[in-house]
């Protein structure tokens, strides 16, 4: 659906003098990322460019790309000038990253916020579990920490705001739900979240040089139930680095 | 590298950092890196790491009770830059007094007792830097996401050590920061806030907190109103160090190294690149006050400071303040240039 933000001009907004965020709109909405992904890509390619050079990070977020530079190494207005004109015309892409089929366990423990979610929604148990199963998620970004994906897609009859007082501690690995988005905590953290689940995968890990996180900006994510026993499983497999990423990968999925 | 130090004290507070971690705030990584990185820079150059190196080699920050570090193989040159002093406990016997500002060279079995860290972050350099393995392509620590080690009774970290058998110290005047108010752009959602908060912003005086730590400084003055109670919140977009997030409360907090790299709150201002460094040095209770500055005049005082580092670091003088001096301190910098750090 084509919404007047996805047509707005895009602004260029400081962010000090060592980042800049271009931004498309303020909304969560899939035709804003897809401007995002397209501005992301445009800037991954020419970033060789001698007027590129001082970039250090790329980060997309639901509905603006941040660039940060150095600005001991380029100049910032000249940058700034170069990105908004990109902006103009890279248009959107629908970056479709990698699809994948990570397992969730809904044991009672794993997921102290479902019954309440189900009887607020009128639904019960099953029926949620059946929504959450039944609902391709997207990876929108990665954020708040460390392998942290906020991801869109959550059916309108599960969505339910932030608990009043956040949690001290979240349990790491939990399958969280906040308003229209679905999110899983990669390591234990305070939160207001509602938790309904939880993986046995690590988000995050360092063994991984290349790509620490799990998931990316544009990754799809279909859940599957698993009981306690294959849970215990793969969650002492995760911990010890002996499961591999591509185990987890949906079938089907180009590489 | 050949030296080698342990941490026979781990202290309170403290951890290795380097500039770092560039290249992975898409995964929600942060940079992390020294929170002063001038003082490293100037700890690192007083240990003999000649000005590439100084930038890179990885430094102890220390906010709090310093560590005791003890050399156990290797000679090795020491220095420390900030508000710290420590001891130096010779294996032989002996001890004196190190003030920062100066090195001092360690032998095996000699322990340097780090002090207190009174004045804000401050700063242990060693003859090549303290070579931790390297996560990530940088030697940061970044607890939040168990990144990098942290600082252990037993320890045991390579550095380079000095060929050369005689005490061959450098030394130059405490660095000092820039002072007055704090240099921000507005932006990036200054057009959240009513119009009276950026003169708030700008005419008022803020007070750092005690809520404040690597991730972040709590202020506490005159209230920030946003335009609308809506206008509070955002959909999470890109931060950095030194942005200037306002949560509902008004409460302004700026963020710092080790800050999320993406966050739901109306960022009113960022501070600029030139001033990071002096909010190391905020203490709680500190008085802040803030000033606008366009994109030229952030270019310009960058700049500035860039060049009055250079002369700080042309001011530094082989041998300890009241002894003869060889003005020409660059000659001392390739005595160990078998040692240097090295990256696998």
């Amino acid at each position: 659906m084509e919404t007047v933000d996805s047509l707005d001009a895009p602004r260029l907004l400081p962010l000090g003098d060592a980042a800049w965020t271009v931004e498309f709109g303020a909304r969560i909405d899939p035709a804003l990322h897809g401007r995002v992904l397209g501005l992301l890509a445009a800037v991954e390619r020419v970033r060789r460019e001698e007027a590129f050079a001082g970039i250090v990070d790329l980060v997309p977020t639901f509905r603006s790309l941040t660039v940060c530079y150095d600005p001991r190494r380029c100049d910032g207005e000249r940058l700034g000038e170069s990105l908004l004109s990109l902006a103009r015309t890279a248009g959107a892409v629908r970056r479709d990253g990698r699809r994948w089929r990570l397992p969730v366990c809904f044991d009672d423990d794993f997921a102290p916020d479902l019954d309440d979610l189900a009887q607020t929604r009128g639904l019960t148990r099953e029926a949620v579990i059946e929504r959450l199963l039944g609902t391709t998620f997207r990876v929108y970004m990665i954020g708040f920490m460390p392998g942290f994906p906020y991801m869109g897609g959550l059916p309108e009859a599960l969505e339910m705001p932030r608990l009043k007082s956040p949690r001290k501690s979240v349990p790491a690995r939990s399958l969280a739900v906040a308003g229209a988005m679905c999110a899983v905590y990669p390591w234990e953290s305070p939160g207001g979240w509602r938790l309904l689940g939880r993986t046995p995968v690590p988000l995050f890990s360092v063994r991984d040089e290349d790509s620490p996180s799990l998931l990316s900006s544009g990754d799809q994510v279909n859940w599957r139930a698993v009981g306690r026993d294959e849970f215990t499983e793969l969650e002492a497999a995760g911990q010890a680095g002996r499961l591999p990423r591509d185990s987890l990968l949906a079938e089907g999925n180009e590489r | 590298m050949n030296g080698l130090v342990e941490v026979t004290d781990p202290g309170l507070g403290n951890s290795i950092q380097d500039l770092g971690r560039v290249g992975y705030r898409h995964m929600g990584i942060a940079v992390s890196g020294c929170l002063d990185p001038l003082l490293a820079r100037c700890a690192n150059a007083l240990a003999g790491n000649p000005a590439e190196l100084a930038r890179q080699c990885a430094c102890i920050e220390a906010r709090a009770a310093g560590p005791a570090l003890t050399v156990r193989q290797g000679r090795v040159r020491a220095a420390l830059a900030g508000n710290v002093s420590a001891t130096l406990l010779r294996a032989g016997g002996g001890e004196r007094d190190v003030p920062p500002w100066q090195s001092v060279s360690l032998d095996p079995g000699d322990e340097l007792r780090v002090g207190f860290a009174a004045g804000g972050a401050a700063y242990v350099a060693v003859s090549g830097g303290f070579a931790t393995p390297l996560q990530l392509s940088s030697r940061s620590t970044y607890r939040r996401a168990e990144i990098g080690e942290p600082i252990a009774f037993g320890m045991q970290i390579p550095c380079a050590a000095l060929p050369h058998k005689g005490a061959y110290e450098f030394s130059a005047d405490p660095w000092r920061h820039d002072e007055g108010p704090v240099r921000v752009m507005l932006g990036p959602q200054d057009d959240h806030f009513k119009p009276e908060a950026i003169a708030d912003l700008l005419g008022g005086e803020y007070t750092a907190t005690a809520q404040s730590d690597r991730m972040g400084m709590r202020l506490e003055g005159p209230a920030l109103a946003h335009r609308t109670p809506a206008l509070a919140d955002i959909v999470s977009d890109g931060t950095t160090l030194g942005a200037i997030q306002v949560p509902g409360n008004g409460q302004p907090i700026i963020l710092l190294a080790d800050c999320q790299t993406a966050g739901g709150y109306p960022k009113i201002a960022t501070v600029i690149s030139a001033d990071l460094p002096r909010l190391a040095q905020t203490r709680p209770g500190q008085a802040i006050r803030f000033r606008a500055v366009d994109a030229k005049e952030a270019r310009q005082a960058l700049r500035a400071l860039e060049t009055r580092w250079a002369w700080w670091a042309y001011g530094i003088v082989h041998g300890l303040p009241g002894a003869e001096v060889n003005k020409d301190w660059r000659a001392g910098w390739p005595l160990y240039q078998n040692g240097w750090c090295q990256d696998e």
